[in-house]
């Protein structure tokens, strides 16, 4: 294993880290308050090419590893974890799949507009009924009779970059199945699916805790004529795709709650420094020194997890997923989803009252780690995940 | 080169629109102290321009014993190339020891380009100046040069100091700071020697052409750019009672700025904010009046040069990274001060 | 169009200066950036790139670490770059630094020389207008506006004084120093980070310097020398006074203004 990152991957680090601070981090406070997507951010990011970081050259992307994009969304989510979850979403949950799954022409159409951040990707799985249980998925595509369209009814929830993306992967049931014992199962197949379709509304934007300048809206779909040929994969293989998809999605979450933890631990250190209690400054208290060795400890154990996991994606891209990241992916988002909620928490404590005051961001942070823990997979799921694997 | 045909200390004049920059009478009053640790004690000033003849008088009562008058139509607004040529013309001509010039716009662009011309060290920006030796204390095998110019600037943003020598090349040259030295007090009966000179002025690929000239006063209140700063903290007690600080904003000549209390209590806009979640400034002078100097205030400021604190609590953690610290009601001490700031200048104003 | 620009690698004093126990600067504890005025002066070029198909050339002088702003410059969108280092080079104050780098600018074509106006750590400003000397080609200093006529083979620039500014133009090639206030310089993008290092620096030495005289270079060939280097005390608490009276409180602060000259 090698721990040394190279030149350009430092030089990576420093432009995400030049970006966030100079671009995204003046911002943050503003985003989150009012809960406006931030677009202008958006756009100066497709300028350099962050929307596209894993993507090939040839299909309009920067041509770089899964590990540099980690450290994009990485550095992105030390000053906000709003534009962290953005890049993320449209990376790992649209562009990925198109180019995992997708024909040669539906990469050629879709991926250089994605990935140059023209357009903005999303992903639609969950639905009110259907969470961490896939069966549950209501959302349903018929094939016409001419076999020339899939008429798309149903609707998905909680679809991060939800009425800001142009391009959606939306996953549906198109058969029904008899399993083994004679009970009904749904086969899923993925589609993509552009903005702007007949059909295709949306409903109420979500209000929530954190990430809050992220667009989470209702898709509702109504007789929405979706063209064949954006089925993307097989038919009856949505199942697969999605959980694929959700794999790397977890890798950018993984990564987004790192930058959440280094973010609010990297304030902490500061402000202990200047705080001054009873006389000295409060980093000279063991109780604050022991609580920042432990938290740097946990920071830097997921740091290891996340960047080990964007590895072997990126080992099982190379061989077209001949081996499993599945593991590694649940293990960096378990563990540095539960680090960013652990770290943040404490970070608010040693901040004392300022913590709890919105300026002073780190309370934010732990309002915006939270969701690392229950998104793209509970904690619960990723333990169902790593274990099946173990007991197999 | 022989050292020792090197004589006197001559400086720029820098003149714009026919009128003299104070930096040239700055540097005047410098060289006047410098010229008199020095053999020859000529001070020279060196005036180039167009039509110039009568800023003469006014360099010799602040102490040019000469001017070298260079008077030329090329000459009338500030080029690189005519002026460098007439710099580097007179260094040739006259060989002074010692060339002082101003650190301006100016100064900055003239200066680098004649010393590269005429082959001589130049260093930039000077804060101090002084006569010495070189090195500073004896080394044994190495001679010791005496009567040197040594100058002294900030480098690296102002953290670190160096001391400079020239000792192998003439003219010792130093650009320098603006507003650092002090101009003597003007002897109107002094009378300088006059030398016309015209080294002739041809022009060559490196002439450039002013195509248009345009005059700029600023307007807005940048505290980033404010070199001084009366800055105001909840202490003031409310919006109306900042007219203290305004007034004395006024009489100094600086500019109003606050802490996060007083923008948070809607007294004053955010751009006006010092501090963390503010700007950070750094100017010469500060006075924090009636701000206690929490930490996040502090860390706006603490790189001003010179702080001034008033707050009635003696316990006031500003009191901590203050230069001058005094303790007293700012209602009764702020007034008195920009009383005596405006008789102060207008003193100087009829001296 | 051939554009050359010249950048230097400066310790980042952002985060704060570093000090070693015996109080000298420690500058392997700082980050090493590109020098924002270099880097304005790249975007300039760079925007001639964008606009007229400019062919941009960085130089850079320093350690064989400063490979590291050539590398940026690349990921910017700049086409070759070259090292000019030497060991015989150390030392050297700004007159040797200017003969150094004028030594390696001869081998290059170039309509335009762009250079920052200042380097961070040494704020002299002093090198652009001593290489366009050497160089023998008009300087224009603190350049905020550059407008290039390619077929009249000449630039318009906006030159900033304290007080006003000038249009000026000049005949190239010429060399223009500019402020970091000129633009607000691109980053670079991921990928061209990753394809600047596939590509290939040249690196210069003494020898490739085109007439230069070695008394010219390095600490020898530097007319200026090192007398006394300190570093500037950290801020501690200074004086406090409680004074009986408004007067006397008024009087003390006057004493100090007047002390510094403030007044």
């Amino acid at each position: 294993m090698d721990f040394q990152l190279d030149k350009e991957h430092e030089m990576a680090r420093s432009l995400f880290k030049e970006f966030a601070e100079k671009e995204v981090k003046p911002h943050a406070i503003e985003v989150d308050e009012t809960e406006v997507f931030p677009r202008e951010t958006v756009n100066k990011m497709a300028k350099y090419g962050f929307l596209g970081i894993p993507i090939p050259k040839e299909y309009g992307g920067q041509g770089c590893d899964v590990l540099t994009y980690v450290m994009c969304v990485e550095e992105l989510a030390k000053v906000c974890g709003t534009t962290a979850v953005i890049v993320s979403a449209h990376t790992s949950l649209c562009m990925d799949p198109i180019l995992t799954f997708g024909t040669e022409e539906q990469k050629k159409k879709y991926l250089p507009d994605l990935a140059s951040g023209k357009k903005l990707g999303a992903f639609g799985l969950t639905e009110p009924g259907a969470g961490t249980d896939a069966q549950g998925v209501q959302t349903k595509a018929v094939l016409s009779e001419d076999g020339k369209e899939w008429i798309l009814n149903g609707s998905k929830c909680f679809i991060t970059n939800g009425k800001e993306a142009d391009v959606y992967i939306i996953i549906a049931y198109t058969d029904v199945v008899l399993d083994k014992k004679g009970r009904k199962q749904k086969k899923f197949s993925a589609f993509i699916v552009d903005k702007g379709l007949p059909g295709f509304t949306f409903g109420t934007k979500e209000n929530k805790m954190g990430i809050r300048g992220s667009s989470t809206y209702e898709l509702i779909f109504q007789d929405v004529h979706v063209p064949a040929e954006n089925l993307l994969g097989q038919r009856g293989k949505g199942f697969p795709i999605a959980m694929h998809t959700l794999d790397g999605g977890r890798i950018g979450i993984a990564a987004q709650a790192l930058g959440l933890a280094e973010g609010a631990l990297g304030r902490t250190v500061d402000y202990v420094k200047e705080r001054k209690q009873f006389g000295r400054a409060i980093a000279q208290f063991q109780n604050t020194q022991f609580q920042l060795a432990n938290l740097k400890t946990e920071t830097d154990a997921a740091k290891l997890l996340v960047y080990k996991a964007a590895r072997a994606k990126e080992a099982a891209a190379a061989n077209g997923y001949k081996t499993r990241f599945s593991e590694d992916a649940a293990e960096a988002k378990l563990f540095a989803a539960e680090t960013a909620m652990d770290v943040t928490t404490k970070c608010v404590q040693l901040f004392g009252g300022y913590g709890y005051i919105r300026e002073y961001e780190v309370e934010r942070m732990m309002r915006d780690a939270k969701i690392t823990e229950i998104y793209e997979g509970t904690s619960e799921v990723q333990r169902m995940v790593i274990s099946g694997a173990m007991l197999k | 080169m022989a050292l020792e045909d090197y004589k006197g200390v001559y400086i720029f004049a820098q003149q714009v629109d026919n009128k003299i920059s104070p930096i040239a009478l700055e540097l005047l009053g410098k060289a006047r102290d410098l010229a008199d640790d020095l053999d020859d004690k000529t001070v020279t000033a060196i005036l180039p321009g167009y039509q110039v003849g009568g800023l003469v008088d006014e360099l010799a009562a602040y102490g040019a014993d000469r001017v070298i008058v260079i008077d030329d139509p090329e000459l009338k607004d500030y080029r690189t190339e005519p002026y460098a040529h007439a710099i580097a013309s007179v260094i040739n001509e006259y060989k002074p020891e010692i060339l002082l010039i101003g650190a301006t716009a100016i100064g900055r662009d003239l200066g680098p380009r004649v010393s590269a011309r005429v082959h001589t060290g130049l260093t930039a920006d000077c804060t101090k100046l002084d006569i010495g030796d070189f090195p500073l204390i004896a080394i044994p095998g190495q001679e010791q040069k005496h009567k040197q110019l040594l100058m002294t600037r900030p480098a690296f943003g102002g953290n670190t100091i160096a001391t400079i020598a020239c000792p192998d090349f003439r003219p010792q040259m130093a650009t320098v700071r603006p507003g650092v030295m002090q101009k003597k007090d003007p002897d109107r009966s002094r009378k300088a020697e006059v030398i016309n000179y015209n080294p002739g002025f041809v022009p060559n690929n490196c002439y450039t052409e002013i195509e248009k000239i345009v005059k700029e006063v600023s307007q807005v209140a940048d505290i980033q750019a404010a070199k001084i700063l009366v800055s105001g903290g909840r202490g003031v007690g409310s919006p109306e009672n900042f007219k203290l600080l305004d007034d004395l904003a006024d009489a100094i000549g600086g500019t109003v700025s606050c802490s996060r209390a007083v923008v948070d209590a809607g007294w004053k806009p955010k751009d006006l904010q010092v501090g963390q979640t503010g700007k950070t400034v750094r100017p010469h002078v500060y006075f924090a009046i009636g701000i206690s100097g929490a930490i996040q205030h502090v860390a706006g400021m603490e790189e001003s040069d010179i702080i001034i604190a008033i707050n009635k609590d003696e316990n006031a953690p500003i009191f901590d990274v203050a230069d001058y610290g005094v303790v007293g009601d700012l209602n009764k001490i702020v007034p008195l001060l920009t009383k005596k700031i405006r008789e102060a200048k207008a003193a100087k104003a009829n001296a | 169009m051939k554009v050359v620009v010249c950048v230097k690698q400066v310790p980042d004093t952002k985060g704060g200066v570093k000090f070693k126990p015996d109080g000298t600067l420690d500058r392997s504890a700082m980050l090493a950036i590109m020098n924002p005025d270099d880097k304005a002066g790249l975007e300039a070029a760079l925007r001639l790139k964008d606009e007229y198909g400019a062919e941009v050339s960085v130089v850079t002088m320093g350690l064989p670490k400063a490979d590291a702003v050539l590398r940026e410059a690349f990921a910017m969108g700049a086409d070759k770059g070259y090292l000019v280092t030497d060991r015989v080079l150390g030392g050297a104050d700004t007159w040797a630094t200017s003969t150094t780098l004028a030594g390696a600018l001869r081998n290059l074509d170039y309509d335009l020389i762009i250079t920052g106006r200042q380097a961070i750590d040494g704020d002299t400003a002093q090198v652009g207008p001593q290489i366009s000397e050497h160089l023998h080609i008009p300087v224009i200093s603190y350049a905020e506006d550059i407008k290039v006529n390619p077929e009249e083979g000449t630039v318009e620039v906006k030159r900033q004084f304290e007080d006003r500014y000038h249009i000026v133009k000049a005949k190239m090639p010429c060399l223009i120093t500019c402020l970091s206030e000129l633009n607000e310089p691109r980053y670079m993008t991921p990928g061209g980070i990753f394809d600047a290092f596939q590509k290939d620096v040249t690196v210069w030495g003494r020898k490739d310097l085109k007439d230069v005289k070695d008394e010219d270079i390095g600490k020898v060939g530097s007319p200026t020398q090192i007398a006394k280097a300190s570093d500037k005390v950290a801020k501690g608490k200074g004086e406090q006074v409680i004074p009986d009276s408004p007067e006397e409180a008024v009087d003390y602060i006057m004493g100090k203004l007047d002390e510094k000259h403030v007044i």
